[in-house]
């Protein structure tokens, strides 16, 4: 492999972090969204954010991608690749993230908002000041472990042809043949990125653990 | 029309009952606290005491009957239950402090959300009740960082803040280690002397005996007797309190 295929690698891993950023960046309101919908005391609200999570909890990312790319094609919204993927990665992450969510905000002691209550606390403050500093606290290890499993997902892009850094890998297999090579330092090239992620997922969770006892 | 009209009371239930689901919690429940008065509410665990108290600012809500706080009727609409709610401080038995709030946070949050206090002025009441429970000193840390006698205190302060007309102690000693039970009762000893009406769900009998201007005996949801701590203590009229007084009063 010659140095401009590194190149064109990193390159390539460039997209999947932006394109892994800006899902979650996109992901963070709407899932927060789905998350005080889920937990509201509107019987409607509670009932469309659950469907919302049912469907894209219960169907593979990949059909997903699909649907949003030649689904709002058909609906005369054509988009290029890059807002596609977007929008896709977008909708999976505010259903998952909400999800993730909607067990924090639960798990934040009753009494907490039951305080709130009492002394005369509206909605958003009870949320803002009370409840979602608390709950996004227990949810960060979650969160996190979401967050790697969005940069491996984001490989799916490469579907629609959008070139990420799995695409980028397939286009130089394709040119030297060395499929095994170029695909072992793509794998190393996610590795890198993930693995320090979970390593950190996985010291917040011991740090609240030994917090809580 | 002759009849010279009296001050309305601070708090009026009446013929409040309260289920859950199938349970009844409350069954006729009637009760005037006249402002200024001390109530203390005492009774065998389920019997509804806590139950009642928290019908008060709508953390639970009664099936039938009224509750009026401070002139204002009680009903299922957000303006009332806030007018009551703003009236009324209630301190908890586990606490309830925003663990990741300082102790003035946890005092200034419901001036300045709910009464558009500015930030030095809403600094300024929190000092004001944090020195009133001796606290001031632990003002800028964390409630994880002080002893439970002292944490109950910074709630009874936070609920202070809100300059209510009532306090509702709901067993604000139970979660207490024996050592800080004193400073706390102390503590709202103090606030009763200042004049401030409050109702007490407590098996301190020793406070009862000392601040209550009334004592309730519940049971089974129900309000048993309701007697001056003198009558109550020395003569209870029903076989129901008196046998609770007898497994109470054992064990102090």
């Amino acid at each position: 492999m010659g140095v401009d295929q590194y190149l064109f690698l990193l390159n390539s891993l460039k997209w999947t972090l932006i394109l892994s950023a800006v899902a979650f960046a996109f992901g963070i309101p709407c899932g927060l969204g789905v998350a005080l919908m889920r937990t509201s005391d509107s019987t409607p609200m509670r009932w469309l954010a659950t469907r919302w999570i049912d469907i894209f909890q219960g169907t593979p990312l990949l059909m997903q991608l699909f649907v949003v790319y030649y689904g709002l094609a058909l609906l005369g919204l054509k988009l290029d690749e890059w807002s596609s993927v977007t929008v896709g990665f977008t909708l999976h992450a505010s259903a998952f993230l909400g999800e993730i969510w909607r067990g924090a905000i639960e798990a934040v002691p009753r009494g907490q908002t039951e305080a709130a209550h009492a002394l005369g606390l509206h909605y958003w403050s009870r949320m803002k000041d009370v409840v979602l500093p608390q709950a996004l606290k227990i949810s960060l290890p979650a969160t996190i472990g979401f967050l790697v499993q969005l940069i491996k997902g984001t490989s799916l892009a490469s579907i629609v042809g959008f070139v990420e850094l799995t695409r980028a890998g397939g286009i130089i297999a394709n040119i030297n043949y060395r499929h095994l090579l170029v695909y072992g330092v793509v794998g190393l090239m996610y590795f890198c990125i993930c693995w320090p992620l979970s390593l950190w997922g996985a010291r917040l969770e011991r740090k609240f653990a030994a917090a809580s006892r | 029309m002759t009849q010279t009209r009296q001050a309305a009371p601070m708090i009026l239930m009446e013929g409040v009952e309260k289920w859950y689901g199938q349970f009844k919690a409350l069954t006729d429940i009637n009760l005037e606290v006249n402002s200024g008065e001390k109530i203390v509410l005492c009774g065998p665990s389920g019997s509804g005491k806590s139950t009642l108290i928290r019908c008060i600012n709508h953390l639970e809500p009664i099936q039938k009957g009224r509750i009026v706080v401070d002139g204002v009727t009680l009903g299922h609409d957000t303006k009332s239950i806030d007018a009551v709610r703003r009236g009324a401080g209630m301190v908890f038995q586990q606490f309830n402090l925003f663990p990741h709030m300082t102790v003035l946070e946890n005092c200034t949050l419901s001036p300045l959300r709910t009464r558009g206090l500015k930030k030095d002025a809403a600094d300024a009441l929190a000092r004001k009740f944090l020195a009133r429970v001796q606290i001031l000193d632990q003002a800028e840390k964390y409630p994880a960082q002080l002893s439970g006698g002292q944490q109950q205190r910074v709630a009874i302060a936070r609920a202070l803040c809100m300059e209510p007309k009532v306090m509702l102690f709901d067993e604000p000693t139970s979660a207490l280690d024996p050592e800080m039970v004193k400073e706390v009762l102390d503590t709202m000893v103090e606030l009763a002397r200042d004049g401030m009406t409050m109702i007490v769900v407590t098996h301190e009998m020793g406070f009862a005996r000392q601040v209550a201007d009334r004592v309730i005996f519940m049971a089974s949801g129900q309000i048993v007797e309701e007697e001056p701590p003198e009558q109550f203590f020395q003569a209870p009229k029903h076989e129901r309190t008196r046998k609770f007084l007898g497994e109470i009063l054992r064990q102090h």
